[in-house]
Protein backbone atom coordinates (compact mmCIF):
# COMPACT_ATOMS: atom_id res chain seq x y z
CA UNK A 1 0.00 0.00 0.00
CA UNK A 2 1.40 3.33 -0.68
CA UNK A 3 1.46 5.77 1.96
CA UNK A 4 0.59 8.91 1.61
CA UNK A 5 1.93 11.87 3.62
CA UNK A 6 1.02 15.50 4.02
CA UNK A 7 4.55 16.29 4.66
CA UNK A 8 6.57 17.65 1.65
CA UNK A 9 9.65 19.11 4.11
CA UNK A 10 12.95 17.12 4.67
CA UNK A 11 12.37 15.53 7.48
CA UNK A 12 15.71 14.51 8.49
CA UNK A 13 17.43 15.21 11.76
CA UNK A 14 19.56 17.83 11.23
CA UNK A 15 17.06 20.20 8.93
CA UNK A 16 14.73 19.54 11.99
CA UNK A 17 16.93 20.54 14.71
CA UNK A 18 18.34 23.79 12.40
CA UNK A 19 14.51 24.60 12.03
CA UNK A 20 13.81 24.25 15.53
CA UNK A 21 17.12 26.61 16.37
CA UNK A 22 15.80 28.86 13.65
CA UNK A 23 12.12 29.41 15.61
CA UNK A 24 14.02 29.83 19.04
CA UNK A 25 16.31 32.53 17.69
CA UNK A 26 13.62 34.41 16.29
CA UNK A 27 11.41 34.38 19.50
CA UNK A 28 15.10 35.71 21.43
CA UNK A 29 15.44 38.49 18.86
CA UNK A 30 11.94 40.03 19.81
CA UNK A 31 12.43 39.42 23.27
CA UNK A 32 15.98 41.52 22.99
CA UNK A 33 14.37 43.89 21.14
CA UNK A 34 11.06 44.69 23.57
CA UNK A 35 13.12 47.75 24.62
CA UNK A 36 12.11 49.23 21.69
CA UNK A 37 8.56 50.65 21.28
CA UNK A 38 6.87 51.95 17.87
CA UNK A 39 6.32 55.21 17.97
CA UNK A 40 3.00 56.30 17.71
CA UNK A 41 2.95 58.03 14.30
CA UNK A 42 0.44 59.05 11.59
CA UNK A 43 -0.01 56.88 8.86
CA UNK A 44 1.16 60.02 6.47
CA UNK A 45 4.11 59.71 8.64
CA UNK A 46 7.50 58.74 6.56
CA UNK A 47 8.67 56.61 9.22
CA UNK A 48 4.95 54.85 10.01
CA UNK A 49 6.12 51.50 7.56
CA UNK A 50 9.89 51.68 8.44
CA UNK A 51 9.22 50.50 12.28
CA UNK A 52 10.00 47.11 12.69
CA UNK A 53 11.61 46.85 15.35
CA UNK A 54 10.13 46.96 19.32
CA UNK A 55 6.98 46.84 21.00
CA UNK A 56 3.59 47.17 18.52
CA UNK A 57 1.35 47.87 21.66
CA UNK A 58 -0.43 51.42 22.01
CA UNK A 59 -1.06 52.13 25.35
CA UNK A 60 -4.34 53.94 23.65
CA UNK A 61 -5.80 56.26 26.99
CA UNK A 62 -1.96 57.11 27.46
CA UNK A 63 -1.32 57.41 23.70
CA UNK A 64 -2.66 57.35 20.62
CA UNK A 65 -1.91 57.72 16.95
CA UNK A 66 -2.61 61.23 15.37
CA UNK A 67 -6.03 61.40 13.87
CA UNK A 68 -5.46 63.86 10.50
CA UNK A 69 -6.98 67.17 10.31
CA UNK A 70 -9.86 65.76 7.58
CA UNK A 71 -11.20 63.39 10.76
CA UNK A 72 -14.93 62.35 10.37
CA UNK A 73 -15.80 61.86 13.82
CA UNK A 74 -17.97 63.74 16.12
CA UNK A 75 -20.24 66.67 14.76
CA UNK A 76 -20.01 70.15 15.80
CA UNK A 77 -22.27 72.77 14.87
CA UNK A 78 -21.01 76.02 14.95
CA UNK A 79 -24.21 78.07 15.97
CA UNK A 80 -23.68 81.45 15.18
CA UNK A 81 -23.11 80.72 11.56
CA UNK A 82 -26.18 78.08 10.99
CA UNK A 83 -29.14 79.57 9.21
CA UNK A 84 -31.44 76.63 10.88
CA UNK A 85 -32.31 75.55 7.40
CA UNK A 86 -32.81 72.02 7.83
CA UNK A 87 -31.37 70.82 5.25
CA UNK A 88 -28.74 68.05 7.48
CA UNK A 89 -32.14 66.46 8.96
CA UNK A 90 -33.46 66.07 6.09
CA UNK A 91 -30.71 64.57 4.46
CA UNK A 92 -29.67 62.47 7.24
CA UNK A 93 -30.29 58.70 6.68
CA UNK A 94 -30.54 57.49 10.36
CA UNK A 95 -32.39 60.74 11.54
CA UNK A 96 -30.49 61.67 14.38
CA UNK A 97 -30.75 65.32 13.78
CA UNK A 98 -33.55 67.14 14.88
CA UNK A 99 -33.94 70.56 14.43
CA UNK A 100 -37.10 73.05 15.56
CA UNK A 101 -36.86 76.59 14.24
CA UNK A 102 -38.73 80.12 15.41
CA UNK A 103 -38.98 83.06 12.95
CA UNK A 104 -37.10 85.75 13.80
CA UNK A 105 -38.77 88.71 14.45
CA UNK A 106 -35.99 91.28 14.17
CA UNK A 107 -33.10 91.46 12.11
CA UNK A 108 -30.22 89.00 13.26
CA UNK A 109 -26.95 89.17 11.48
CA UNK A 110 -25.44 87.74 9.06
CA UNK A 111 -23.34 84.66 9.06
CA UNK A 112 -19.50 84.64 9.23
CA UNK A 113 -19.60 84.31 5.42
CA UNK A 114 -22.10 86.61 4.62
CA UNK A 115 -25.59 84.91 4.71
CA UNK A 116 -28.71 86.59 6.46
CA UNK A 117 -29.85 84.73 9.42
CA UNK A 118 -33.76 84.58 9.68
CA UNK A 119 -34.52 81.94 12.22
CA UNK A 120 -33.47 80.93 15.27
CA UNK A 121 -32.73 77.45 16.18
CA UNK A 122 -34.90 76.72 19.17
CA UNK A 123 -33.82 72.81 18.88
CA UNK A 124 -30.68 71.81 17.31
CA UNK A 125 -29.99 68.44 18.59
CA UNK A 126 -28.16 65.54 17.18
CA UNK A 127 -28.25 61.90 18.97
CA UNK A 128 -24.69 60.80 18.30
CA UNK A 129 -25.35 57.64 19.42
CA UNK A 130 -27.32 57.33 16.31
CA UNK A 131 -25.30 58.97 13.82
CA UNK A 132 -23.64 56.79 11.12
CA UNK A 133 -20.62 59.14 10.41
CA UNK A 134 -21.58 59.11 6.73
CA UNK A 135 -20.71 63.42 6.80
CA UNK A 136 -23.74 63.80 4.28
CA UNK A 137 -24.97 66.39 7.02
CA UNK A 138 -21.73 68.71 6.17
CA UNK A 139 -21.48 68.55 2.36
CA UNK A 140 -25.11 69.92 2.42
CA UNK A 141 -24.77 72.84 4.71
CA UNK A 142 -24.50 75.82 3.08
CA UNK A 143 -23.15 78.24 5.36
CA UNK A 144 -20.41 75.23 6.21
CA UNK A 145 -21.52 75.81 9.84
CA UNK A 146 -21.53 71.70 10.74
CA UNK A 147 -18.01 69.67 10.50
CA UNK A 148 -16.87 66.71 11.62
CA UNK A 149 -13.88 66.92 14.18
CA UNK A 150 -10.88 64.69 15.43
CA UNK A 151 -13.04 63.52 18.39
CA UNK A 152 -13.48 60.34 18.14
CA UNK A 153 -13.66 59.37 21.80
CA UNK A 154 -16.60 60.42 23.75
CA UNK A 155 -18.16 57.59 25.70
CA UNK A 156 -20.61 58.09 27.86
CA UNK A 157 -22.56 55.76 30.93
CA UNK A 158 -26.20 57.32 29.97
CA UNK A 159 -26.81 57.04 26.25
CA UNK A 160 -29.04 60.51 26.61
CA UNK A 161 -25.90 61.97 27.23
CA UNK A 162 -24.86 60.95 23.74
CA UNK A 163 -27.36 63.57 22.65
CA UNK A 164 -25.91 67.09 21.74
CA UNK A 165 -27.65 70.16 21.80
CA UNK A 166 -26.04 73.23 19.84
CA UNK A 167 -28.81 75.74 20.46
CA UNK A 168 -27.88 78.84 22.16
CA UNK A 169 -31.41 79.91 23.73
CA UNK A 170 -32.52 79.10 27.38
CA UNK A 171 -36.02 77.50 27.19
CA UNK A 172 -37.58 80.74 28.56
CA UNK A 173 -35.82 82.49 25.64
CA UNK A 174 -37.36 80.23 22.87
CA UNK A 175 -40.64 80.94 24.67
CA UNK A 176 -40.04 84.83 24.82
CA UNK A 177 -39.31 84.44 21.17
CA UNK A 178 -42.35 82.30 20.18
CA UNK A 179 -44.61 84.76 21.94
CA UNK A 180 -42.98 87.95 20.22
CA UNK A 181 -43.37 85.91 16.95
CA UNK A 182 -47.16 85.66 17.33
CA UNK A 183 -47.68 88.53 18.53
CA UNK A 184 -45.96 89.89 15.71
CA UNK A 185 -47.95 88.08 13.58
CA UNK A 186 -51.59 88.90 15.49
CA UNK A 187 -50.19 92.40 14.60
CA UNK A 188 -49.53 91.60 11.36
CA UNK A 189 -53.24 90.04 10.46
CA UNK A 190 -55.15 93.21 12.47
CA UNK A 191 -53.12 95.33 10.21
CA UNK A 192 -54.21 92.90 7.43
CA UNK A 193 -57.75 93.20 9.14
CA UNK A 194 -57.68 97.09 8.88
CA UNK A 195 -56.32 97.00 5.35
CA UNK A 196 -59.06 94.58 4.03
CA UNK A 197 -61.90 96.32 5.92
CA UNK A 198 -62.13 99.67 4.04
CA UNK A 199 -62.32 97.68 0.13
CA UNK A 200 -65.26 95.35 1.45
CA UNK A 201 -66.68 98.34 2.81
CA UNK A 202 -66.73 100.11 -1.10
CA UNK A 203 -67.79 96.95 -2.20
CA UNK B 1 3.69 21.98 60.04
CA UNK B 2 5.73 24.57 60.08
CA UNK B 3 8.38 23.38 57.37
CA UNK B 4 5.42 22.93 55.55
CA UNK B 5 3.94 26.63 55.94
CA UNK B 6 7.15 27.74 55.32
CA UNK B 7 7.87 25.83 52.16
CA UNK B 8 4.79 27.10 50.88
CA UNK B 9 5.59 30.70 51.63
CA UNK B 10 9.04 30.33 49.48
CA UNK B 11 7.39 28.62 46.68
CA UNK B 12 5.32 31.42 46.49
CA UNK B 13 7.89 33.83 46.84
CA UNK B 14 9.30 31.90 43.57
CA UNK B 15 5.80 30.78 41.81
CA UNK B 16 4.76 34.51 41.89
CA UNK B 17 7.83 36.27 39.91
CA UNK B 18 7.90 33.47 37.51
CA UNK B 19 3.72 33.55 36.54
CA UNK B 20 4.82 37.39 36.02
CA UNK B 21 7.34 36.44 34.04
CA UNK B 22 5.80 34.36 32.15
CA UNK B 23 3.62 37.17 31.35
CA UNK B 24 5.82 39.42 30.12
CA UNK B 25 8.62 37.25 28.22
CA UNK B 26 5.22 35.77 26.06
CA UNK B 27 4.82 39.37 25.57
CA UNK B 28 7.98 40.51 24.65
CA UNK B 29 8.43 37.73 22.23
CA UNK B 30 5.12 38.97 20.50
CA UNK B 31 6.06 42.28 20.56
CA UNK B 32 3.36 42.99 23.60
CA UNK B 33 3.64 44.98 26.43
CA UNK B 34 1.74 42.62 28.66
CA UNK B 35 1.02 43.81 32.59
CA UNK B 36 1.11 47.34 32.46
CA UNK B 37 -1.79 48.70 34.81
CA UNK B 38 -0.88 46.88 38.52
CA UNK B 39 2.27 48.61 40.10
CA UNK B 40 5.32 49.99 38.03
CA UNK B 41 5.49 47.35 34.83
CA UNK B 42 2.30 45.79 36.38
CA UNK B 43 4.57 43.63 38.74
CA UNK B 44 1.44 43.20 41.13
CA UNK B 45 -0.16 41.55 38.48
CA UNK B 46 0.45 37.78 39.38
CA UNK B 47 0.03 38.68 43.57
CA UNK B 48 -3.56 40.37 42.17
CA UNK B 49 -4.88 37.33 40.13
CA UNK B 50 -4.31 35.16 43.43
CA UNK B 51 -6.52 37.84 45.45
CA UNK B 52 -9.13 37.64 42.93
CA UNK B 53 -9.14 33.69 42.46
CA UNK B 54 -9.62 33.39 46.49
CA UNK B 55 -12.35 35.90 46.30
CA UNK B 56 -14.10 33.90 44.01
CA UNK B 57 -16.93 32.00 44.76
CA UNK B 58 -16.46 28.31 45.25
CA UNK B 59 -18.12 26.46 42.56
CA UNK B 60 -18.73 22.73 42.43
CA UNK B 61 -20.73 21.38 39.18
CA UNK B 62 -24.12 19.32 40.00
CA UNK B 63 -23.05 16.68 38.71
CA UNK B 64 -19.66 16.35 39.45
CA UNK B 65 -18.11 13.43 41.74
CA UNK B 66 -18.13 15.89 44.77
CA UNK B 67 -15.66 14.31 46.55
CA UNK B 68 -13.35 13.52 43.89
CA UNK B 69 -13.94 17.27 42.55
CA UNK B 70 -12.65 18.97 45.82
CA UNK B 71 -9.74 16.50 46.73
CA UNK B 72 -8.12 16.48 43.47
CA UNK B 73 -6.50 19.59 43.95
CA UNK B 74 -5.26 19.09 46.98
CA UNK B 75 -3.89 15.74 45.78
CA UNK B 76 -2.09 17.26 43.21
CA UNK B 77 -0.81 20.16 45.43
CA UNK B 78 0.82 17.87 48.27
CA UNK B 79 2.07 15.86 45.28
CA UNK B 80 4.33 18.36 43.97
CA UNK B 81 4.51 20.00 47.63
CA UNK B 82 6.26 16.52 48.90
CA UNK B 83 8.45 16.82 46.02
CA UNK B 84 10.07 19.56 47.54
CA UNK B 85 11.50 17.68 50.39
CA UNK B 86 14.49 15.88 49.46
CA UNK B 87 15.67 19.25 47.23
CA UNK B 88 18.90 20.28 48.69
CA UNK B 89 19.24 24.15 48.33
CA UNK B 90 23.13 24.48 49.26
CA UNK B 91 25.87 22.63 50.89
CA UNK B 92 24.07 22.53 54.50
CA UNK B 93 20.44 23.02 53.73
CA UNK B 94 18.46 20.32 52.81
CA UNK B 95 14.72 19.55 54.31
CA UNK B 96 15.39 15.81 53.91
CA UNK B 97 18.48 14.17 53.33
CA UNK B 98 17.20 10.79 52.12
CA UNK B 99 19.17 7.87 51.02
CA UNK B 100 16.83 7.30 48.09
CA UNK B 101 15.66 10.98 47.67
CA UNK B 102 15.79 10.39 43.79
CA UNK B 103 13.36 7.35 43.97
CA UNK B 104 11.63 9.29 46.41
CA UNK B 105 10.98 12.10 43.99
CA UNK B 106 10.41 10.31 40.93
CA UNK B 107 7.81 8.22 42.83
CA UNK B 108 5.96 10.96 44.70
CA UNK B 109 6.00 13.32 41.74
CA UNK B 110 4.32 10.42 39.95
CA UNK B 111 1.14 10.56 42.27
CA UNK B 112 0.58 14.03 40.31
CA UNK B 113 -1.44 11.71 37.94
CA UNK B 114 -4.09 10.02 40.32
CA UNK B 115 -5.11 13.85 41.30
CA UNK B 116 -5.04 14.79 37.17
CA UNK B 117 -7.86 11.88 36.34
CA UNK B 118 -9.40 12.60 39.76
CA UNK B 119 -9.81 15.78 38.75
CA UNK B 120 -11.01 15.14 35.03
CA UNK B 121 -13.49 12.02 36.13
CA UNK B 122 -14.77 14.33 39.15
CA UNK B 123 -15.88 17.16 37.05
CA UNK B 124 -17.94 14.64 34.94
CA UNK B 125 -17.45 16.73 32.00
CA UNK B 126 -16.39 15.60 28.68
CA UNK B 127 -13.36 17.89 27.56
CA UNK B 128 -12.11 17.50 31.78
CA UNK B 129 -12.26 13.37 30.98
CA UNK B 130 -10.63 14.16 28.13
CA UNK B 131 -8.14 16.03 29.04
CA UNK B 132 -7.29 14.30 32.12
CA UNK B 133 -6.61 10.75 30.07
CA UNK B 134 -4.23 12.62 27.57
CA UNK B 135 -2.45 13.91 30.35
CA UNK B 136 -2.03 10.48 32.49
CA UNK B 137 -1.31 9.03 28.81
CA UNK B 138 1.31 11.39 28.12
CA UNK B 139 2.68 11.71 32.14
CA UNK B 140 3.09 7.98 32.14
CA UNK B 141 4.80 7.72 28.66
CA UNK B 142 7.38 10.01 29.37
CA UNK B 143 8.55 9.08 32.80
CA UNK B 144 10.10 6.03 30.99
CA UNK B 145 12.95 8.53 29.01
CA UNK B 146 12.88 10.48 31.93
CA UNK B 147 13.64 7.83 34.30
CA UNK B 148 16.17 6.21 32.27
CA UNK B 149 17.85 9.71 31.28
CA UNK B 150 17.93 9.65 35.67
CA UNK B 151 19.12 6.52 35.94
CA UNK B 152 22.31 7.23 33.85
CA UNK B 153 23.00 10.01 36.43
CA UNK B 154 22.64 7.65 39.17
CA UNK B 155 24.95 5.13 37.73
CA UNK B 156 27.71 7.63 37.25
CA UNK B 157 26.88 8.93 40.57
CA UNK B 158 26.80 5.08 42.40
CA UNK B 159 23.90 7.33 44.19
CA UNK B 160 20.37 7.85 44.79
CA UNK B 161 20.92 11.17 47.76
CA UNK B 162 20.31 14.59 45.83
CA UNK B 163 22.61 16.02 48.31
CA UNK B 164 25.69 13.38 47.77
CA UNK B 165 25.37 13.83 43.86
CA UNK B 166 25.30 17.58 44.63
CA UNK B 167 28.34 17.18 46.17
CA UNK B 168 30.05 15.19 43.83
CA UNK B 169 29.63 18.03 41.10
CA UNK B 170 32.25 20.68 42.65
CA UNK B 171 35.22 21.61 45.25
CA UNK B 172 33.52 20.50 48.65
CA UNK B 173 33.39 16.77 47.58
CA UNK B 174 35.61 15.63 49.85
CA UNK B 175 33.62 17.34 52.35
CA UNK B 176 30.72 14.91 52.31
CA UNK B 177 30.56 11.78 54.27
CA UNK B 178 31.99 8.69 52.46
CA UNK B 179 33.49 10.80 49.44
CA UNK B 180 36.87 12.03 51.08
CA UNK B 181 39.28 9.32 49.20
CA UNK B 182 37.06 10.10 45.84
CA UNK B 183 38.82 12.07 43.08
CA UNK B 184 37.10 13.74 39.75
CA UNK B 185 39.32 13.59 37.04
CA UNK B 186 38.38 15.69 33.90
CA UNK B 187 36.11 13.88 31.94
CA UNK B 188 35.29 11.43 34.44
CA UNK B 189 38.34 9.01 32.46
CA UNK B 190 41.06 8.38 34.80
CA UNK B 191 42.98 7.27 32.12
CA UNK B 192 43.25 10.80 30.99
CA UNK B 193 44.79 11.16 34.48
CA UNK B 194 43.59 15.31 35.15
CA UNK B 195 42.32 15.40 38.23
CA UNK B 196 40.13 18.08 38.72
CA UNK B 197 38.88 17.52 42.33
CA UNK B 198 40.48 20.97 43.01
CA UNK B 199 39.55 22.71 40.02
CA UNK B 200 36.09 22.18 40.27
CA UNK B 201 33.43 24.71 38.52
CA UNK B 202 32.53 23.31 35.42
CA UNK B 203 34.63 21.35 34.65
CA UNK B 204 32.85 18.89 37.72
CA UNK B 205 29.41 19.00 36.44
CA UNK B 206 28.52 15.55 35.76
CA UNK B 207 27.82 17.08 32.07
CA UNK B 208 31.27 17.36 31.61
CA UNK B 209 32.19 14.28 33.93
CA UNK B 210 30.13 11.89 31.71
CA UNK B 211 29.71 14.51 28.81
CA UNK B 212 27.45 11.97 26.67
CA UNK B 213 24.78 13.03 29.52
CA UNK B 214 24.18 16.41 27.75
CA UNK B 215 22.08 13.63 25.61
CA UNK B 216 20.21 12.45 28.73
CA UNK B 217 20.21 16.12 29.98
CA UNK B 218 18.26 16.92 26.76
CA UNK B 219 16.07 13.66 26.87
CA UNK B 220 15.12 14.61 30.34
CA UNK B 221 14.94 18.50 29.93
CA UNK B 222 11.77 17.50 27.05
CA UNK B 223 10.37 14.69 28.87
CA UNK B 224 9.90 17.27 31.79
CA UNK B 225 8.25 19.48 29.87
CA UNK B 226 5.95 17.03 28.85
CA UNK B 227 5.24 16.03 32.95
CA UNK B 228 4.24 19.57 33.16
CA UNK B 229 2.04 19.57 30.28
CA UNK B 230 3.67 22.30 29.34
CA UNK B 231 3.86 23.47 25.24
CA UNK B 232 4.86 21.89 23.32
CA UNK B 233 3.29 19.02 24.56
CA UNK B 234 0.42 21.34 26.08
CA UNK B 235 -2.44 18.65 24.71
CA UNK B 236 -3.92 17.78 27.98
CA UNK B 237 -5.22 21.33 28.55
CA UNK B 238 -4.90 22.39 24.64
CA UNK B 239 -6.92 25.69 25.39
CA UNK B 240 -7.90 25.65 21.05
CA UNK B 241 -9.75 21.43 21.68
CA UNK B 242 -10.08 21.31 25.52
CA UNK B 243 -10.73 24.80 26.67
CA UNK B 244 -8.45 23.94 29.58
CA UNK B 245 -8.41 20.11 30.20
CA UNK B 246 -8.59 18.18 33.49
CA UNK B 247 -9.21 22.01 35.06
CA UNK B 248 -11.86 23.07 33.31
CA UNK B 249 -14.67 23.03 35.51
CA UNK B 250 -12.82 24.39 38.26
CA UNK B 251 -12.79 28.10 40.04
CA UNK B 252 -11.70 30.11 42.99
CA UNK B 253 -9.25 28.57 45.51
CA UNK B 254 -9.22 25.30 43.78
CA UNK B 255 -8.13 26.61 40.33
CA UNK B 256 -5.30 28.70 41.95
CA UNK B 257 -4.30 25.42 43.67
CA UNK B 258 -3.72 23.28 40.67
CA UNK B 259 -1.98 26.47 38.67
CA UNK B 260 0.30 26.94 41.67
CA UNK B 261 0.31 23.09 41.34
CA UNK B 262 1.23 23.25 37.60
CA UNK B 263 4.16 26.02 38.68
CA UNK B 264 5.52 24.33 40.93
CA UNK B 265 6.04 21.56 38.94
CA UNK B 266 7.94 23.80 36.54
CA UNK B 267 10.42 24.70 39.43
CA UNK B 268 10.53 21.80 40.67
CA UNK B 269 11.78 19.69 37.74
CA UNK B 270 13.97 22.65 36.74
CA UNK B 271 15.71 21.98 39.94
CA UNK B 272 15.94 18.35 39.21
CA UNK B 273 17.54 18.59 35.81
CA UNK B 274 20.06 21.09 37.46
CA UNK B 275 20.85 19.09 40.42
CA UNK B 276 21.76 15.91 38.37
CA UNK B 277 23.11 17.51 34.99
CA UNK B 278 24.10 20.74 35.96
CA UNK B 279 26.38 20.53 39.10
CA UNK B 280 23.68 21.62 41.39
CA UNK B 281 24.40 24.39 44.08
CA UNK B 282 28.07 24.48 42.67
CA UNK B 283 29.60 27.07 41.04
CA UNK B 284 29.97 27.25 37.20
CA UNK B 285 33.81 29.05 38.01
CA UNK B 286 36.58 26.98 37.28
CA UNK B 287 39.69 27.22 39.77
CA UNK B 288 42.17 29.03 37.12
CA UNK B 289 45.76 28.55 39.19
CA UNK B 290 46.37 31.27 41.41
CA UNK B 291 42.87 32.87 40.09
CA UNK B 292 40.66 30.96 42.21
CA UNK B 293 37.42 31.70 41.30
CA UNK B 294 35.38 28.57 42.51
CA UNK B 295 36.80 29.20 45.87
CA UNK B 296 35.65 32.31 45.80
CA UNK B 297 32.33 31.78 44.49
CA UNK B 298 31.36 28.85 47.06
CA UNK B 299 32.35 30.25 49.87
CA UNK B 300 32.37 27.77 53.27
CA UNK B 301 29.72 24.69 54.02
CA UNK B 302 27.41 25.25 57.13
CA UNK B 303 28.54 29.21 56.92
CA UNK B 304 26.50 31.68 55.99
CA UNK B 305 28.80 32.35 52.07
CA UNK B 306 28.53 28.91 51.88
CA UNK B 307 24.70 28.64 52.25
CA UNK B 308 24.19 32.13 50.49
CA UNK B 309 26.21 30.97 47.16
CA UNK B 310 24.62 27.96 47.12
CA UNK B 311 20.99 28.93 46.36
CA UNK B 312 21.85 31.71 44.66
CA UNK B 313 24.19 29.05 42.06
CA UNK B 314 20.98 27.08 42.46
CA UNK B 315 18.35 29.50 42.21
CA UNK B 316 20.12 31.59 38.88
CA UNK B 317 20.52 27.94 36.76
CA UNK B 318 17.30 27.00 37.65
CA UNK B 319 15.43 30.18 36.83
CA UNK B 320 17.38 30.18 33.43
CA UNK B 321 16.07 26.84 33.00
CA UNK B 322 12.78 28.08 33.93
CA UNK B 323 13.13 30.66 31.42
CA UNK B 324 13.93 28.52 28.55
CA UNK B 325 10.37 26.13 29.46
CA UNK B 326 8.59 29.46 28.82
CA UNK B 327 10.77 30.59 25.93
CA UNK B 328 9.77 27.16 23.86
CA UNK B 329 6.25 27.79 24.78
CA UNK B 330 6.00 30.55 23.18
CA UNK B 331 8.06 29.61 20.05
CA UNK B 332 6.43 26.08 19.18
CA UNK B 333 3.36 24.59 18.23
CA UNK B 334 1.24 22.00 20.23
CA UNK B 335 2.47 18.64 19.14
CA UNK B 336 0.00 16.12 17.84
CA UNK B 337 -0.98 12.97 20.18
CA UNK B 338 0.27 10.61 17.72
CA UNK B 339 3.76 12.80 17.36
CA UNK B 340 3.80 13.14 21.00
CA UNK B 341 3.82 9.07 21.41
CA UNK B 342 6.11 8.43 18.63
CA UNK B 343 8.55 11.13 19.95
CA UNK B 344 8.69 9.35 23.32
CA UNK B 345 8.58 5.54 22.51
CA UNK B 346 10.50 5.54 19.28
CA UNK B 347 13.34 7.76 19.90
CA UNK B 348 13.92 9.37 23.28
CA UNK B 349 13.19 5.60 24.98
CA UNK B 350 16.03 3.66 22.79
CA UNK B 351 18.41 6.87 22.95
CA UNK B 352 17.75 6.65 27.05
CA UNK B 353 18.02 2.68 26.99
CA UNK B 354 21.46 3.44 24.73
CA UNK B 355 22.30 6.01 27.32
CA UNK B 356 22.01 4.21 30.56
CA UNK B 357 24.54 1.12 28.62
CA UNK B 358 27.17 3.69 27.92
CA UNK B 359 26.91 5.10 31.61
CA UNK B 360 27.79 1.73 32.98
CA UNK B 361 30.78 1.85 30.58
CA UNK B 362 31.87 5.07 31.43
CA UNK B 363 31.21 4.29 35.10
CA UNK B 364 33.98 1.51 34.36
CA UNK B 365 36.22 3.88 33.29
CA UNK B 366 35.94 6.45 36.27
CA UNK B 367 36.72 3.75 38.59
Amino acid sequence: MKEYTANKYNNSFLSVVSALTRGMKLTLKHFFQAGKRREATNVNDKNYFNQTQGLATLTYPYESIPVPEVGRYRLHNEIDDCIVCDLCAKICPVNCIEIESVKATEDIGLTSDGTKKRLYAATFNIDLAKCCYCGLCTTVCPTDCLTMTKVYDFPETNVKNMIYHFTDLTPEQVLEKKQKLEKQQQEVALAKAAAIKPRQEEK
Amino acid sequence: MLAVILCIVFLLMVVVPVVYAERKVAAFMQDRMGPTEAGPHGILQPLLDVLKLLEKEDIIPANADKPLFAYAPIVIFAAVLAGFAVIPVSPSIISSGAYLGVFYLLAIVSLDIIGLLMAGWGSNNKYAVLGAMRSVGQIVSYEIPAGLAVLSVVMICQSLDFQEISFQQGILMNQFAGLEEETNYLFGLKALGLDVTRIGGITTWNIVRMPFLIIGFVIYFISSLAECNRAPFDIPEAESELVAGFHVEYSGFRFAALFLAEYSLMILVSLVAVILFLGSWNTPLPNLGAVTLANWTTGSVGAWSGNLWGIFWLLSKTLLLVYTQIWIRWTYPRLRVDQLMHLCWKVFTPIALGLVLLAGVWRLLMI
